[in-house]
């Protein structure tokens, strides 16, 4: 379904003793992990644990109280921020609701550009890929919550980022488009991606690797 | 870069866009002018010049709190601090498309304007010279407020405040630069080019600001 054309690299997503502050409180406290190429993280835990605050650390928009983020991969520069090789899909879904569909993916096709691993497809096999290709004319503002959401998720095929960070990516989907998703990120993970999501559903991933977390008292069985 | 600067320039011009707002009330503030102060045409071109420029001023800082707060709402503002660009330049990027988008169409509509307060040929070219150099700085300065209250929820006249001192040098020297043509013993071009200086200061300093500002608001 899509081909992204890569060379298996020597990729590593690292964090170390990742603990984070939201006010007066530690929401999770040394977070460790390391993931390379193919791998894949779920968080999973109650609302509230931290997981969103994590996904934002590690993608670099909220800083750390201690420990670090590192990226390392054949083609990286030494000072490049592992923000840099990651894509991020949050609650909000980065689309404009006054432009079309297309004018926004060919947007972020254009203003993400692509990493040197690998290529993103051009905006209408994004869209035919999360199986609505012919309604990429209309605005964004016109469709409903479940295809926002798909529209959101073409966006990471435009552009080619090695790491895949999603929070809640299946939040308002039905049954049919979770699948969608799930094979999508089995394309990503095959291709060597590195995937980080945040979870309350399942998403179907054979050997995934799973971080519980637990809220102000640390994270519990997640050292890895 | 230039995808976001054509991006911007299109959310201007369509629905929600700030790009006719801005020149609507400009007209409404300028066109009440010569209603209150009564038909003394010797007064109205007297004042017009600064009356256009105070208008222009009103004008410009009324879309400038949307700059960062749109991107922010919708979750765009996330990827843009991801990307390997400076983040300077995107938000040099962003501050040209808002001038572009919402500060010429002020400077074009400048002349209709002057001919309702009476002002003669010199002082129009001048009041809308002054104003093309002079509103790319109102700009690069309210990026900076735009990215400090880009958190708060209702940050549009909060964003106003801030940034008014900083702007009162620029209404200072256009209106006296504007002045200085028309009328014979001050000279034009110290102003003027002390307006120049001015905008060329916050078009580096305005855009290192708020992408401090937009790095340390993270949430």
């Amino acid at each position: 379904m899509i081909k992204i054309l890569m060379k298996v690299s020597r990729m590593r997503l690292v964090a170390e003793n990742l603990s984070a502050r939201r006010g007066e409180d530690l929401i999770f406290t040394d977070v460790s992990f390391d993931l390379g190429a193919g791998e894949s993280l779920v968080l999973t835990g109650r609302n509230g644990s931290g997981k969103s605050t994590l996904l934002r650390v590690v993608a670099g928009l909220l800083r750390p109280e201690t420990g670090r983020v590192t990226w390392t991969s054949d083609s990286a520069d030494s000072g490049m921020r592992a923000a840099e090789a990651c894509h991020y899909l949050g609650h909000r879904n980065a689309m404009k609701a006054e432009l079309t569909v297309f004018e926004n993916l060919a947007f972020w096709k254009d203003f993400l550009g692509d990493t040197q691993d690998g290529k993103g497809i051009p905006p209408g096999e994004a869209a035919d890929a999360v199986g609505l290709g012919g309604i990429v004319h209309l605005p964004f503002g016109y469709l409903s919550a479940g295809q926002q959401r798909r529209m959101a998720f073409a966006k990471l095929l435009v552009a080619y980022r090695p790491v895949w960070i999603l929070d809640e990516p299946t939040a308002a989907l039905d049954v049919s488009a979770e699948g969608v998703f799930t094979e999508l990120i089995k394309a990503h993970l095959a291709a060597g991606g590195i995937l980080l999501a945040a979870t309350h559903q399942p998403l179907g991933l054979e050997n995934a690797k799973e971080l519980r977390m637990t809220g102000f008292a640390g994270v519990g069985e997640g050292r890895w | 870069m230039t995808a976001l600067l054509l991006r911007d320039l299109k959310l201007s011009v369509r629905a929600g866009g700030g790009a006719l707002i801005g020149v609507l009330f400009f007209m409404t503030v300028v066109a009440v002018i010569p209603f209150a102060v009564g038909p003394d045409l010797n007064l109205l071109s007297r004042i017009g010049p600064a009356i256009v420029w105070i208008g222009a001023l009103l004008s410009a800082l009324l879309g400038l709190d949307r700059l960062f707060q749109t991107e922010r709402e919708d979750g765009s503002l996330d990827l843009l601090l991801m990307q390997e660009h400076p983040l300077v330049l995107t938000v040099l990027v962003k501050c040209l498309a808002h001038w572009l988008g919402n500060g010429l169409p002020l400077v074009i509509a400048s002349p209709l304007l002057g001919l309702f307060m009476n002002m003669d040929e010199v002082a129009i070219g001048a009041t809308m010279l002054t104003l093309l150099v002079g509103t790319p700085a109102l700009t690069f300065i309210g990026a900076v407020g735009a990215a400090v209250a880009v958190a708060l929820p209702r940050g549009g006249l909060l964003v106003s405040i801030l940034v008014l001192p900083l702007a009162i040098p620029v209404l200072i020297f256009g209106v006296s630069a504007s002045y200085a043509a028309v009328e014979d013993p001050a000279p034009f071009m110290p102003p003027f080019l002390i307006l120049v200086a001015i905008t060329m200061f916050f078009a580096v300093l305005g855009p290192l600001g708020a992408a401090l500002a937009l790095r340390n608001a993270g949430d």
